[in-house]
Protein backbone atom coordinates (compact mmCIF):
# COMPACT_ATOMS: atom_id res chain seq x y z
CA UNK A 1 0.00 0.00 0.00
CA UNK A 2 2.97 2.35 -0.73
CA UNK A 3 2.33 5.57 -1.80
CA UNK A 4 3.32 5.75 -5.75
CA UNK A 5 5.04 8.63 -6.65
CA UNK A 6 5.07 9.48 -10.88
CA UNK A 7 8.75 11.10 -12.24
CA UNK A 8 9.15 12.94 -15.20
CA UNK A 9 12.59 12.03 -16.52
CA UNK A 10 14.87 14.41 -18.36
CA UNK A 11 18.15 12.70 -20.48
CA UNK A 12 18.11 9.91 -18.25
CA UNK A 13 17.66 11.85 -14.83
CA UNK A 14 14.92 12.78 -12.13
CA UNK A 15 12.96 16.31 -12.86
CA UNK A 16 14.17 18.39 -10.04
CA UNK A 17 10.13 18.94 -9.84
CA UNK A 18 9.80 15.31 -9.92
CA UNK A 19 12.54 14.59 -6.74
CA UNK A 20 10.27 17.49 -4.85
CA UNK A 21 7.08 15.13 -5.61
CA UNK A 22 9.24 12.58 -4.12
CA UNK A 23 10.03 14.34 -0.90
CA UNK A 24 5.85 15.24 -0.75
CA UNK A 25 5.23 11.77 -1.32
CA UNK A 26 7.76 10.67 0.90
CA UNK A 27 5.91 12.90 3.90
CA UNK A 28 2.97 11.66 3.24
CA UNK A 29 4.04 7.74 3.07
CA UNK A 30 5.35 9.17 6.94
CA UNK A 31 1.87 10.20 7.85
CA UNK A 32 -0.01 7.45 7.01
CA UNK A 33 2.67 4.74 8.05
CA UNK A 34 3.88 3.22 4.71
CA UNK A 35 6.27 3.83 2.17
CA UNK A 36 7.08 5.75 -0.64
CA UNK A 37 7.68 3.90 -4.37
CA UNK A 38 8.75 5.88 -7.31
CA UNK A 39 7.46 4.98 -11.17
CA UNK A 40 9.60 5.76 -13.85
CA UNK A 41 9.27 5.73 -17.17
CA UNK A 42 11.91 4.88 -20.29
CA UNK A 43 15.63 5.29 -20.32
CA UNK A 44 16.92 6.20 -16.99
CA UNK A 45 20.17 5.81 -15.57
CA UNK A 46 20.17 3.80 -12.49
CA UNK A 47 22.07 5.99 -10.33
CA UNK A 48 19.61 9.10 -10.87
CA UNK A 49 16.48 6.34 -10.10
CA UNK A 50 18.51 5.14 -6.73
CA UNK A 51 19.34 8.98 -5.90
CA UNK A 52 15.48 9.01 -5.42
CA UNK A 53 16.43 7.46 -1.91
CA UNK A 54 18.23 10.53 -0.74
CA UNK A 55 14.81 12.42 -1.08
CA UNK A 56 12.59 9.31 0.75
CA UNK A 57 11.78 7.23 -1.60
CA UNK A 58 12.47 3.02 -0.67
CA UNK A 59 11.85 1.66 -4.44
CA UNK A 60 12.08 2.49 -7.78
CA UNK A 61 9.70 0.93 -10.38
CA UNK A 62 11.53 1.15 -13.86
CA UNK A 63 9.29 0.56 -16.50
CA UNK A 64 12.27 1.00 -19.40
CA UNK A 65 10.66 0.11 -22.60
CA UNK A 66 12.03 2.09 -25.18
CA UNK A 67 8.55 2.79 -25.86
CA UNK A 68 7.53 5.03 -23.13
CA UNK A 69 11.09 7.20 -23.60
CA UNK A 70 9.01 9.60 -25.38
CA UNK A 71 6.45 11.66 -23.35
CA UNK A 72 3.28 10.10 -23.97
CA UNK A 73 0.56 10.61 -21.34
CA UNK A 74 -1.91 8.09 -22.58
CA UNK A 75 0.55 5.21 -21.88
CA UNK A 76 2.04 6.63 -19.04
CA UNK A 77 -1.30 6.47 -17.20
CA UNK A 78 -1.98 3.44 -18.28
CA UNK A 79 1.61 1.80 -16.76
CA UNK A 80 0.94 3.81 -13.56
CA UNK A 81 -2.29 2.16 -13.23
CA UNK A 82 -0.95 -1.16 -13.82
CA UNK A 83 1.79 0.15 -11.45
CA UNK A 84 -0.76 1.32 -8.57
CA UNK A 85 -2.17 -2.08 -8.90
CA UNK A 86 0.72 -3.93 -8.63
CA UNK A 87 1.79 -1.59 -5.40
CA UNK A 88 -2.04 -1.70 -4.23
CA UNK A 89 -1.61 2.00 -3.70
CA UNK A 90 -4.26 4.24 -2.28
CA UNK A 91 -2.08 7.49 -2.66
CA UNK A 92 -0.71 8.53 -5.98
CA UNK A 93 1.31 11.51 -6.10
CA UNK A 94 2.53 13.50 -9.43
CA UNK A 95 4.22 16.84 -9.84
CA UNK A 96 2.01 19.63 -11.56
CA UNK A 97 3.21 20.13 -15.42
CA UNK A 98 1.42 20.02 -18.49
CA UNK A 99 2.39 16.01 -18.63
CA UNK A 100 1.54 15.63 -14.80
CA UNK A 101 -1.97 16.88 -15.07
CA UNK A 102 -2.25 14.79 -18.15
CA UNK A 103 -1.31 11.21 -16.60
CA UNK A 104 -2.83 12.17 -13.51
CA UNK A 105 -6.17 12.72 -15.15
CA UNK A 106 -6.41 9.94 -16.96
CA UNK A 107 -5.09 7.82 -14.16
CA UNK A 108 -8.41 8.99 -12.31
CA UNK A 109 -11.01 8.57 -14.66
CA UNK A 110 -9.31 4.68 -15.00
CA UNK A 111 -8.99 4.41 -11.11
CA UNK A 112 -12.40 6.15 -10.21
CA UNK A 113 -9.95 7.61 -8.10
CA UNK A 114 -10.79 11.65 -6.83
CA UNK A 115 -8.17 13.60 -7.86
CA UNK A 116 -6.90 17.52 -6.80
CA UNK A 117 -4.36 19.32 -8.77
CA UNK A 118 -2.34 22.66 -7.54
CA UNK A 119 -1.71 21.28 -3.92
CA UNK A 120 0.10 23.36 -1.88
CA UNK A 121 0.91 21.67 1.10
CA UNK A 122 1.07 18.56 2.86
CA UNK A 123 -2.44 17.07 3.50
CA UNK A 124 -4.23 17.42 7.00
CA UNK A 125 -5.00 13.69 7.82
CA UNK A 126 -7.43 13.51 10.69
CA UNK A 127 -11.01 11.73 10.70
CA UNK A 128 -10.71 13.58 7.15
CA UNK A 129 -8.07 13.73 4.32
CA UNK A 130 -7.48 17.29 3.12
CA UNK A 131 -5.62 18.70 0.80
CA UNK A 132 -5.22 22.79 -0.10
CA UNK A 133 -4.70 23.85 -3.11
CA UNK A 134 -3.90 27.14 -4.96
CA UNK A 135 -6.97 29.01 -7.17
CA UNK A 136 -7.40 32.10 -8.90
CA UNK A 137 -3.83 32.02 -10.40
CA UNK A 138 -2.35 32.35 -6.81
CA UNK A 139 -4.80 34.76 -5.53
CA UNK A 140 -6.14 32.51 -3.15
CA UNK A 141 -6.51 28.76 -1.72
CA UNK A 142 -9.20 26.28 -1.36
CA UNK A 143 -8.91 23.42 1.38
CA UNK A 144 -11.02 20.59 0.12
CA UNK A 145 -11.60 17.10 1.55
CA UNK A 146 -11.15 14.46 -0.52
CA UNK A 147 -13.51 11.48 0.24
CA UNK A 148 -12.70 8.63 -2.61
CA UNK A 149 -10.72 5.43 -1.63
CA UNK A 150 -8.18 6.17 -3.41
CA UNK A 151 -6.20 9.66 -4.23
CA UNK A 152 -4.39 11.36 -6.29
CA UNK A 153 -2.61 14.72 -5.78
CA UNK A 154 -0.75 16.70 -8.11
CA UNK A 155 1.33 19.08 -6.40
CA UNK A 156 3.02 22.27 -7.07
CA UNK A 157 6.41 23.36 -7.06
CA UNK A 158 7.34 24.33 -3.28
CA UNK A 159 4.72 22.76 -1.65
CA UNK A 160 7.51 20.59 0.73
CA UNK A 161 10.66 21.80 1.36
CA UNK A 162 13.04 19.01 -0.42
CA UNK A 163 16.29 18.73 1.18
CA UNK A 164 18.54 15.97 -0.14
CA UNK A 165 19.33 13.44 2.61
CA UNK A 166 21.59 10.33 2.47
CA UNK A 167 20.12 6.74 1.01
CA UNK A 168 19.67 5.33 -2.02
CA UNK A 169 16.34 3.64 -3.34
CA UNK A 170 16.31 0.09 -4.54
CA UNK A 171 15.69 -0.02 -8.44
CA UNK A 172 13.09 -2.96 -9.45
CA UNK A 173 12.43 -3.68 -12.96
CA UNK A 174 9.00 -2.99 -14.29
CA UNK A 175 7.28 -5.06 -17.05
CA UNK A 176 3.78 -2.95 -17.47
CA UNK A 177 1.47 -4.32 -20.49
CA UNK A 178 1.59 -1.23 -23.24
CA UNK A 179 -0.98 -0.85 -25.58
CA UNK A 180 -0.95 -0.26 -29.53
CA UNK A 181 -4.13 2.41 -29.17
CA UNK A 182 -1.53 4.43 -26.94
CA UNK A 183 0.65 5.00 -29.45
CA UNK A 184 -1.43 5.80 -32.48
CA UNK A 185 -0.15 9.75 -32.83
CA UNK A 186 3.23 10.03 -34.62
CA UNK A 187 5.29 12.75 -33.42
CA UNK A 188 7.21 15.20 -35.92
CA UNK A 189 9.29 17.75 -35.38
CA UNK A 190 10.34 18.52 -31.67
CA UNK A 191 11.89 22.13 -31.27
CA UNK A 192 13.77 22.61 -28.30
CA UNK A 193 15.79 25.36 -26.43
CA UNK A 194 17.61 22.69 -24.72
CA UNK A 195 20.55 24.47 -24.09
CA UNK A 196 18.39 27.40 -21.86
CA UNK A 197 17.25 26.21 -18.45
CA UNK A 198 13.70 25.02 -18.11
CA UNK A 199 11.50 28.67 -16.39
CA UNK A 200 9.30 25.83 -14.33
CA UNK A 201 12.37 23.80 -13.26
CA UNK A 202 14.87 27.43 -12.68
CA UNK A 203 15.60 28.45 -8.90
CA UNK A 204 16.23 31.71 -10.31
CA UNK A 205 13.85 34.11 -13.42
CA UNK A 206 15.13 37.18 -15.17
CA UNK A 207 12.60 38.72 -16.94
CA UNK A 208 11.62 41.30 -19.29
CA UNK A 209 9.14 44.25 -19.80
CA UNK A 210 8.16 46.87 -22.49
CA UNK A 211 10.39 48.93 -20.66
CA UNK A 212 13.44 47.54 -22.77
CA UNK A 213 12.87 49.20 -25.68
CA UNK A 214 13.30 46.96 -27.99
CA UNK A 215 14.38 43.44 -28.68
CA UNK A 216 18.06 44.72 -29.55
CA UNK A 217 18.11 45.93 -25.89
CA UNK A 218 18.42 42.06 -24.51
CA UNK A 219 21.76 41.97 -23.85
CA UNK A 220 22.46 43.68 -20.65
CA UNK A 221 19.75 41.43 -19.15
CA UNK A 222 20.98 38.54 -20.85
CA UNK A 223 24.33 39.12 -19.68
CA UNK A 224 22.66 39.12 -15.99
CA UNK A 225 20.98 36.17 -16.45
CA UNK A 226 24.73 34.38 -17.28
CA UNK A 227 26.06 36.02 -14.65
CA UNK A 228 23.23 34.58 -12.27
CA UNK A 229 22.59 31.20 -13.68
CA UNK A 230 19.02 32.48 -14.42
CA UNK A 231 16.49 31.54 -16.64
CA UNK A 232 15.43 34.34 -18.85
CA UNK A 233 10.93 35.25 -19.36
CA UNK A 234 9.26 37.98 -20.49
CA UNK A 235 6.04 39.48 -20.19
CA UNK A 236 2.76 39.13 -22.48
CA UNK A 237 2.93 42.78 -24.75
CA UNK A 238 7.07 41.40 -24.98
CA UNK A 239 6.25 38.41 -26.97
CA UNK A 240 3.15 39.36 -28.95
CA UNK A 241 5.78 42.00 -30.03
CA UNK A 242 7.99 38.79 -31.21
CA UNK A 243 11.00 40.67 -29.65
CA UNK A 244 11.55 37.46 -27.29
CA UNK A 245 10.23 33.68 -28.16
CA UNK A 246 6.94 32.70 -27.08
CA UNK A 247 7.92 29.75 -24.49
CA UNK A 248 9.44 32.72 -22.36
CA UNK A 249 6.09 34.41 -21.90
CA UNK A 250 5.17 34.44 -18.35
CA UNK A 251 1.70 35.19 -16.97
CA UNK A 252 -1.95 34.64 -16.45
CA UNK A 253 -2.40 32.91 -20.42
CA UNK A 254 1.80 31.78 -20.05
CA UNK A 255 4.13 29.84 -17.89
CA UNK A 256 3.51 30.67 -14.43
CA UNK A 257 6.57 30.29 -12.50
CA UNK A 258 7.79 29.73 -8.70
CA UNK A 259 11.13 30.28 -8.60
CA UNK A 260 13.18 31.33 -5.34
CA UNK A 261 13.84 34.69 -7.14
CA UNK A 262 12.31 36.48 -9.82
CA UNK A 263 13.58 39.40 -11.18
CA UNK A 264 11.53 41.65 -13.66
CA UNK A 265 13.45 44.48 -15.75
CA UNK A 266 10.97 46.82 -16.95
CA UNK A 267 7.84 45.32 -16.21
CA UNK A 268 5.39 47.53 -14.64
CA UNK A 269 3.35 44.65 -13.26
CA UNK A 270 -0.55 44.13 -14.63
CA UNK A 271 -2.51 41.78 -12.87
CA UNK A 272 -1.92 39.30 -15.88
CA UNK A 273 1.84 39.21 -15.09
CA UNK A 274 1.44 39.04 -11.52
CA UNK A 275 -0.93 36.06 -12.16
CA UNK A 276 2.51 34.25 -13.24
CA UNK A 277 4.83 35.08 -11.00
CA UNK A 278 2.82 34.98 -7.46
CA UNK A 279 4.54 31.98 -6.55
CA UNK A 280 7.67 33.40 -6.61
CA UNK A 281 9.70 33.26 -3.22
CA UNK A 282 11.43 36.87 -3.91
CA UNK A 283 10.36 39.53 -6.37
CA UNK A 284 12.63 42.40 -6.93
CA UNK A 285 11.63 45.14 -9.30
CA UNK A 286 13.73 46.85 -11.51
CA UNK A 287 11.84 49.74 -13.26
CA UNK A 288 12.22 53.67 -14.09
CA UNK A 289 8.64 54.90 -13.04
CA UNK A 290 8.03 54.62 -9.12
CA UNK A 291 4.70 54.04 -9.45
CA UNK A 292 4.65 50.96 -11.24
CA UNK A 293 2.28 49.13 -9.77
CA UNK A 294 4.64 46.02 -9.32
CA UNK A 295 6.44 47.28 -6.50
CA UNK A 296 3.66 46.55 -4.62
CA UNK A 297 4.27 42.96 -5.11
CA UNK A 298 7.60 42.98 -4.89
CA UNK A 299 10.36 42.41 -1.65
CA UNK A 300 12.95 44.41 -3.28
CA UNK A 301 12.88 47.30 -5.78
CA UNK A 302 15.40 49.96 -7.76
CA UNK A 303 13.60 52.78 -9.31
CA UNK A 304 16.45 53.67 -12.35
CA UNK A 305 17.27 53.41 -15.83
CA UNK A 306 17.45 49.55 -16.32
CA UNK A 307 20.39 50.24 -18.57
CA UNK A 308 21.80 51.92 -15.85
CA UNK A 309 21.59 48.83 -13.24
CA UNK A 310 21.86 45.74 -14.59
CA UNK A 311 25.25 46.23 -16.05
CA UNK A 312 26.30 46.95 -12.01
CA UNK A 313 24.50 44.47 -10.98
CA UNK A 314 26.02 42.38 -13.08
CA UNK A 315 29.15 43.37 -11.93
CA UNK A 316 28.05 43.12 -8.47
CA UNK A 317 27.11 38.98 -8.95
CA UNK A 318 30.24 38.24 -10.86
CA UNK A 319 32.53 40.16 -8.00
CA UNK A 320 30.26 37.72 -5.38
CA UNK A 321 31.30 34.63 -6.67
CA UNK B 1 -17.04 18.51 -38.55
CA UNK B 2 -19.03 18.19 -35.66
CA UNK B 3 -16.98 19.86 -32.95
CA UNK B 4 -17.77 20.87 -29.01
CA UNK B 5 -16.37 23.59 -27.30
CA UNK B 6 -16.61 23.29 -23.52
CA UNK B 7 -16.36 26.66 -21.70
CA UNK B 8 -16.00 28.24 -18.38
CA UNK B 9 -17.58 31.05 -16.97
CA UNK B 10 -15.19 32.97 -14.48
CA UNK B 11 -13.90 35.95 -12.84
CA UNK B 12 -11.77 38.01 -14.82
CA UNK B 13 -7.90 37.95 -14.36
CA UNK B 14 -8.59 41.81 -13.14
CA UNK B 15 -11.02 40.94 -10.24
CA UNK B 16 -9.99 41.21 -6.53
CA UNK B 17 -10.19 37.30 -4.87
CA UNK B 18 -12.48 38.00 -1.41
CA UNK B 19 -14.42 35.54 -0.11
CA UNK B 20 -18.09 35.11 2.23
CA UNK B 21 -20.31 33.17 4.11
CA UNK B 22 -17.26 32.36 6.15
CA UNK B 23 -15.04 31.99 3.76
CA UNK B 24 -17.23 29.24 2.15
CA UNK B 25 -18.44 30.89 -0.75
CA UNK B 26 -16.65 33.91 -3.08
CA UNK B 27 -17.69 37.39 -2.48
CA UNK B 28 -19.28 37.92 -6.20
CA UNK B 29 -19.72 41.61 -5.27
CA UNK B 30 -18.23 43.81 -8.36
CA UNK B 31 -17.09 40.82 -9.75
CA UNK B 32 -17.06 40.50 -13.63
CA UNK B 33 -17.96 37.20 -15.00
CA UNK B 34 -15.96 36.17 -18.50
CA UNK B 35 -15.82 33.36 -20.44
CA UNK B 36 -12.57 31.80 -19.42
CA UNK B 37 -9.66 33.05 -21.95
CA UNK B 38 -8.31 29.83 -22.68
CA UNK B 39 -11.55 28.69 -23.79
CA UNK B 40 -12.15 31.55 -26.19
CA UNK B 41 -9.19 30.55 -27.57
CA UNK B 42 -10.81 27.06 -28.46
CA UNK B 43 -13.95 28.49 -29.30
CA UNK B 44 -12.09 30.92 -31.76
CA UNK B 45 -9.81 27.61 -33.63
CA UNK B 46 -13.28 25.89 -33.78
CA UNK B 47 -15.24 28.25 -35.34
CA UNK B 48 -12.06 29.20 -37.63
CA UNK B 49 -12.11 24.93 -38.52
CA UNK B 50 -15.58 25.03 -38.93
CA UNK B 51 -15.79 27.92 -41.47
CA UNK B 52 -12.55 26.51 -42.92
CA UNK B 53 -14.13 22.86 -43.15
CA UNK B 54 -18.54 23.07 -42.77
CA UNK B 55 -19.83 21.20 -40.12
CA UNK B 56 -20.95 22.38 -36.74
CA UNK B 57 -19.85 24.00 -33.36
CA UNK B 58 -21.73 23.01 -30.00
CA UNK B 59 -20.89 25.11 -27.21
CA UNK B 60 -21.28 22.91 -23.33
CA UNK B 61 -21.09 24.37 -20.42
CA UNK B 62 -21.79 22.99 -16.67
CA UNK B 63 -22.82 25.34 -14.55
CA UNK B 64 -25.99 27.88 -13.48
CA UNK B 65 -27.91 30.04 -15.13
CA UNK B 66 -25.68 33.05 -13.98
CA UNK B 67 -23.56 32.26 -16.98
CA UNK B 68 -25.93 32.55 -20.20
CA UNK B 69 -24.53 35.69 -21.18
CA UNK B 70 -21.28 34.42 -21.80
CA UNK B 71 -22.66 31.40 -23.42
CA UNK B 72 -24.87 33.83 -25.87
CA UNK B 73 -21.41 35.56 -26.43
CA UNK B 74 -19.85 32.19 -27.42
CA UNK B 75 -22.84 31.88 -29.47
CA UNK B 76 -22.55 35.36 -31.32
CA UNK B 77 -18.55 34.50 -31.81
CA UNK B 78 -19.76 31.40 -34.07
CA UNK B 79 -21.08 28.69 -32.44
CA UNK B 80 -24.46 27.27 -34.07
CA UNK B 81 -25.88 25.89 -31.05
CA UNK B 82 -25.69 25.50 -27.09
CA UNK B 83 -26.24 22.87 -24.42
CA UNK B 84 -25.99 23.90 -20.62
CA UNK B 85 -25.90 21.20 -17.30
CA UNK B 86 -27.55 22.77 -14.93
CA UNK B 87 -25.38 22.40 -11.99
CA UNK B 88 -22.77 24.53 -10.52
CA UNK B 89 -19.88 21.28 -10.23
CA UNK B 90 -17.80 20.51 -7.25
CA UNK B 91 -14.71 19.55 -8.99
CA UNK B 92 -13.18 18.51 -12.23
CA UNK B 93 -13.98 14.78 -12.03
CA UNK B 94 -18.08 15.87 -12.03
CA UNK B 95 -17.25 18.35 -14.61
CA UNK B 96 -15.95 15.88 -16.72
CA UNK B 97 -18.73 13.24 -15.71
CA UNK B 98 -21.11 15.69 -17.46
CA UNK B 99 -19.13 16.61 -20.31
CA UNK B 100 -18.70 12.94 -21.66
CA UNK B 101 -21.87 12.10 -21.13
CA UNK B 102 -23.45 15.20 -23.08
CA UNK B 103 -20.46 13.78 -25.98
CA UNK B 104 -21.35 10.05 -25.39
CA UNK B 105 -24.79 10.74 -27.00
CA UNK B 106 -23.15 12.74 -29.73
CA UNK B 107 -20.26 12.20 -32.24
CA UNK B 108 -18.19 14.58 -32.03
CA UNK B 109 -15.02 14.25 -34.07
CA UNK B 110 -13.05 17.25 -31.92
CA UNK B 111 -13.79 18.52 -28.56
CA UNK B 112 -11.94 21.39 -27.36
CA UNK B 113 -11.82 23.71 -24.12
CA UNK B 114 -9.06 25.23 -22.58
CA UNK B 115 -5.78 23.91 -20.96
CA UNK B 116 -7.12 25.22 -17.75
CA UNK B 117 -9.97 27.22 -16.00
CA UNK B 118 -8.58 30.10 -14.58
CA UNK B 119 -10.33 29.94 -11.24
CA UNK B 120 -9.23 26.67 -10.58
CA UNK B 121 -6.35 26.17 -12.66
CA UNK B 122 -6.41 22.04 -12.77
CA UNK B 123 -6.04 21.65 -16.28
CA UNK B 124 -7.36 18.01 -15.61
CA UNK B 125 -10.87 17.94 -17.55
CA UNK B 126 -9.79 17.28 -20.93
CA UNK B 127 -7.36 14.11 -19.97
CA UNK B 128 -10.44 13.09 -17.45
CA UNK B 129 -13.37 13.66 -20.28
CA UNK B 130 -10.74 11.91 -23.12
CA UNK B 131 -10.39 8.80 -20.80
CA UNK B 132 -13.78 8.84 -20.04
CA UNK B 133 -14.79 8.62 -23.59
CA UNK B 134 -11.90 6.44 -24.27
CA UNK B 135 -10.30 8.69 -26.58
CA UNK B 136 -7.09 10.23 -27.11
CA UNK B 137 -5.96 13.53 -25.15
CA UNK B 138 -3.47 16.36 -25.65
CA UNK B 139 -2.54 19.59 -23.63
CA UNK B 140 -1.85 22.38 -23.83
CA UNK B 141 -1.99 22.71 -27.80
CA UNK B 142 -0.87 25.55 -29.42
CA UNK B 143 -1.51 24.99 -32.68
CA UNK B 144 -4.40 22.94 -34.84
CA UNK B 145 -4.24 22.19 -38.30
CA UNK B 146 -7.43 19.22 -39.67
CA UNK B 147 -7.00 17.18 -42.89
CA UNK B 148 -9.54 14.92 -43.88
CA UNK B 149 -9.40 12.93 -40.25
CA UNK B 150 -6.27 13.46 -38.89
CA UNK B 151 -5.27 16.52 -36.36
CA UNK B 152 -1.70 17.90 -37.08
CA UNK B 153 -1.24 19.63 -33.88
CA UNK B 154 2.02 21.56 -31.92
CA UNK B 155 1.51 20.72 -28.38
CA UNK B 156 3.63 22.86 -25.70
CA UNK B 157 6.64 20.93 -23.80
CA UNK B 158 9.38 22.36 -21.30
CA UNK B 159 11.19 25.08 -23.34
CA UNK B 160 9.48 24.32 -26.98
CA UNK B 161 7.51 22.53 -28.70
CA UNK B 162 6.65 18.83 -30.24
CA UNK B 163 4.32 18.56 -33.74
CA UNK B 164 2.50 15.29 -33.25
CA UNK B 165 -0.84 13.95 -35.79
CA UNK B 166 -2.87 11.69 -34.70
CA UNK B 167 -6.35 10.42 -36.13
CA UNK B 168 -9.58 12.15 -34.68
CA UNK B 169 -11.81 12.06 -32.43
CA UNK B 170 -9.39 14.08 -30.04
CA UNK B 171 -10.14 16.09 -26.78
CA UNK B 172 -7.59 19.03 -27.02
CA UNK B 173 -7.10 21.64 -23.83
CA UNK B 174 -6.08 24.86 -25.73
CA UNK B 175 -3.88 27.76 -24.98
CA UNK B 176 -2.30 31.04 -27.45
CA UNK B 177 -1.57 31.16 -30.04
CA UNK B 178 -3.65 28.41 -31.55
CA UNK B 179 -5.95 31.22 -32.77
CA UNK B 180 -6.59 35.08 -31.75
CA UNK B 181 -9.42 35.58 -29.43
CA UNK B 182 -12.82 36.48 -31.50
CA UNK B 183 -14.91 40.21 -30.70
CA UNK B 184 -18.79 38.96 -31.81
CA UNK B 185 -19.74 41.88 -34.30
CA UNK B 186 -23.10 42.91 -34.56
CA UNK B 187 -24.88 40.00 -36.79
CA UNK B 188 -23.34 37.45 -34.41
CA UNK B 189 -24.72 39.23 -31.07
CA UNK B 190 -28.22 39.32 -33.26
CA UNK B 191 -28.34 35.67 -34.36
CA UNK B 192 -27.13 34.75 -31.26
CA UNK B 193 -30.45 35.39 -29.51
CA UNK B 194 -32.40 32.87 -31.69
CA UNK B 195 -29.72 30.24 -31.58
CA UNK B 196 -30.68 27.11 -29.39
CA UNK B 197 -29.63 27.02 -25.68
CA UNK B 198 -30.96 23.65 -24.56
CA UNK B 199 -30.61 22.96 -20.38
CA UNK B 200 -30.42 19.82 -19.53
CA UNK B 201 -30.34 18.09 -15.95
CA UNK B 202 -26.90 17.08 -14.76
CA UNK B 203 -26.43 13.21 -14.23
CA UNK B 204 -25.31 11.40 -10.83
CA UNK B 205 -21.61 11.23 -10.18
CA UNK B 206 -19.94 9.77 -6.90
CA UNK B 207 -18.82 12.20 -4.53
CA UNK B 208 -15.12 12.42 -5.05
CA UNK B 209 -14.16 15.85 -3.07
CA UNK B 210 -15.88 18.17 -1.13
CA UNK B 211 -14.67 21.65 -0.17
CA UNK B 212 -14.19 22.81 3.19
CA UNK B 213 -13.39 26.53 2.52
CA UNK B 214 -11.23 29.41 0.91
CA UNK B 215 -8.45 31.35 2.39
CA UNK B 216 -6.24 34.07 1.15
CA UNK B 217 -2.23 34.60 1.24
CA UNK B 218 -0.59 35.85 4.08
CA UNK B 219 -0.28 39.75 3.09
CA UNK B 220 3.27 40.85 1.49
CA UNK B 221 5.84 42.72 3.32
CA UNK B 222 6.73 46.26 2.01
CA UNK B 223 8.79 46.21 -0.35
CA UNK B 224 13.01 47.19 0.87
CA UNK B 225 13.59 50.11 -1.71
CA UNK B 226 17.13 50.49 -3.15
CA UNK B 227 18.61 53.84 -4.86
CA UNK B 228 19.85 53.20 -8.00
CA UNK B 229 23.60 54.39 -7.26
CA UNK B 230 24.01 51.93 -4.86
CA UNK B 231 22.18 49.16 -7.35
CA UNK B 232 25.25 46.50 -5.71
CA UNK B 233 23.52 46.33 -2.31
CA UNK B 234 20.85 44.33 -3.87
CA UNK B 235 23.02 41.49 -4.98
CA UNK B 236 24.00 41.32 -1.36
CA UNK B 237 20.99 41.73 0.32
CA UNK B 238 20.22 38.97 -1.92
CA UNK B 239 22.78 36.79 -0.67
CA UNK B 240 22.84 37.54 3.05
CA UNK B 241 19.52 38.21 3.64
CA UNK B 242 16.86 36.52 1.25
CA UNK B 243 19.71 33.96 1.20
CA UNK B 244 18.35 33.03 -2.64
CA UNK B 245 21.99 33.35 -4.58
Amino acid sequence: MSVLIFVELDNGSVKKTSLEAVAYGAEVAKLTGTTATVLALGKADSSALEQTGSFGATKVLHAAAEKLSHENSLAYADVLVQAVQQENSKIIIISKSGLGDAVAARASAKLKAGIVSGVTDLPVINERFSVKRSIYTGKAFSTVEMKSEVKILVVKKNAVEATEGSGSATVESFSPTLRDSDFQASVGQIEKASSELSLTEADIIVSGGRGMKGPENWQPLLDFAHALGAATGCSKPVSDLDWRPHHEHIGQTGIKVAPNLYIACGISGAIQHLAGVNGSKYIVVINKDPEAPFFKAADYGIVGDIFDVLPKLTKAVQELK
Amino acid sequence: MKILVCITNVPDTTAKITFTDNDTKLNKAGVQYIIGPYDDYALARAVELKEQLGGSVTVLHVGEADADPQIRKALAIGADDAIRVNINPVDSYFTAVQIAHIASENKYDLILMGRESIDFNSGVVHGLVGEMLGIPSYSPVMKLEISGTTATIAREIDGGKETLTAPLPLVLGCQEPISEWKIPNMRGIMTARTKPLLVVEPVSVEEMTSPEKYSLPAPKGACKMIPASEAETLIKLLRTEAKVL
